[in-house]
């Protein structure tokens, strides 16, 4: 936020700092949610043991956030309030179908990322609600999961980012895949059509094919200075067979970098 | 508009001042303390020069408001020398090894990497690569800045 106050693309009479509210710094698990708090910050969620065994692909996602000097003071409520399409944990929570927590004076309410997210750097939040919790779904133990991202240096706006998850069959095909997109299209996306397409198929270079192309038939990028909007699509359907081959080697049980 | 006052830590010494709740962290440090080794360059986030300590952990500080600093224990480059006024270990290895020619960038490189030696004094050059990623320097090419981690480094376990 400070970046557009000193812009001056915002320029707010009132500010109320947050920061200093007790009790909205957490990471614990419940039920089948990894249940994060607004304040908690972003070098947390990157230290923390137990992100790393019941979300994988939130541990990998969050060394993409800026840098160190930024997550040490960045926060994962403010990831999710801010609604930039190109952020990370925008991209995470709706490839897993995580859970919004607000709240207002009269209690609270939860939204799913499809609700939250309207459009660029602009969510349903009201001026009365703020972000309390983020409930991020365990990702079994068998699941395979991978976050890949383009960026022009490490550390810069992602240009392109896919998240997966994937679960094999006892046969080796896909029972589950999960898989969204952020950086091309206004708000982070789930690409469900793309999910369809995979469900009950075998792995293969053929059907990974198939949902590059159906995946750069979906999106819809702009370009800016960073990249044409014909390189952005390019790079989606590439991302895309990156993710999910990433993905089905760790549900297979192999290692990749 | 009425000033908030704010009391924090800053290189040791205790700050009790009034300030516009509008003011950023890096301009207090700079116009009210007049500690001017924290630089100022994109005032966005990006560049780093204006990386500081804040309670421990190196932070932006253009992307903090003073008020939020109340409290906090807060360190900039000028912490850095030794009490009879000779460059500290990591400062002399940058300068030995040339690691600075303008200097614009450097109080933001040697706070990121002197907290990062505090958590690990024997990193390999991919360790040291990704510890300045989010720090920019335009005239060195970063080779000299990474010989000079590595110095500092050494000195350290030595």
């Amino acid at each position: 936020m400070i970046p557009l106050l000193n812009m001056r693309l915002s320029t707010p009479k009132y500010i109320i700092d947050i920061g200093r509210v007790g009790g909205l710094s957490y990471i614990h698990a419940d039920g089948e949610s990894l249940v994060i708090g607004a304040l908690t910050k972003h070098r947390d969620i990157e230290k923390s043991k137990l992100v790393k065994e019941k979300c994988p692909l939130l541990s990998e996602a969050i060394r993409w956030v800026g840098h160190e000097q930024i997550r040490n003071r960045g926060t994962v409520g403010g990831s999710i309030a801010h609604g930039d399409p190109s952020a990370e944990l925008p991209c995470v929570l709706t490839a897993l179908r995580g859970e919004i927590v607000l709240a207002d004076e009269n209690g609270e309410e939860i939204v799913s990322p499809e609700e939250f997210f309207l459009t660029y750097m602009l969510t349903s939040l009201q001026p009365d609600q703020l972000v309390k919790e983020i409930r991020f779904p365990i990702i079994k133990p068998a699941s395979g999961s991978a976050f890949v991202e383009v960026a022009r240096r490490h550390g810069d706006f992602g240009l392109v980012e896919v998240a997966a998850v994937v679960d094999l069959s006892e046969e080796g095909s896909f029972s589950e895949v999960k898989l969204a997109i952020g950086g091309v299209n206004s708000i982070p996306t789930a690409l469900e059509d793309v999910e369809r397409l995979l469900f009950g198929k075998e792995p293969n270079e053929e059907l990974f094919k198939k949902a590059s192309d159906l995946t750069m038939e979906l999106v819809e990028p702009e370009s800016d200075l960073h990249g044409t909007a014909e390189y952005r699509r390019e790079l989606s359907g590439t991302m895309v067979i990156r993710a999910l081959k990433k993905a089905t080697i760790r549900a297979q049980g192999g290692r990749v970098m | 508009m009425d000033g908030v006052k704010i009391n924090l830590k800053v290189n040791g010494q205790d700050i009790s001042r009034e300030v516009d709740a509008r003011l950023l962290l890096s301009d207090f440090i700079r116009e009210n303390l007049l500690l001017t080794g924290t630089h100022i360059g994109c005032e966005h986030g990006v560049c780093g020069a204006c990386t500081i300590h804040v309670n421990g952990d190196p932070v932006r500080s253009c992307l903090m408001l003073a008020v939020q600093a109340d409290g906090c224990e807060v360190k900039t480059v000028e912490s850095l020398i030794q009490e009879n006024g000779d460059l500290n270990h990591l400062q002399q290895a940058f300068s030995d090894n040339h690691a600075l020619q303008c200097g614009f960038c450097t109080p933001g490189f040697l706070m990121t990497v002197s907290s990062f030696l505090e958590e690990n004094s024997n990193p390999c050059e991919a360790e040291i690569r990704k510890c300045i990623s989010g720090n920019l320097c335009r005239c060195t090419g970063y080779s000299n800045i990474i010989k000079a981690v590595k110095q500092a480094a050494q000195t350290v376990s030595n």
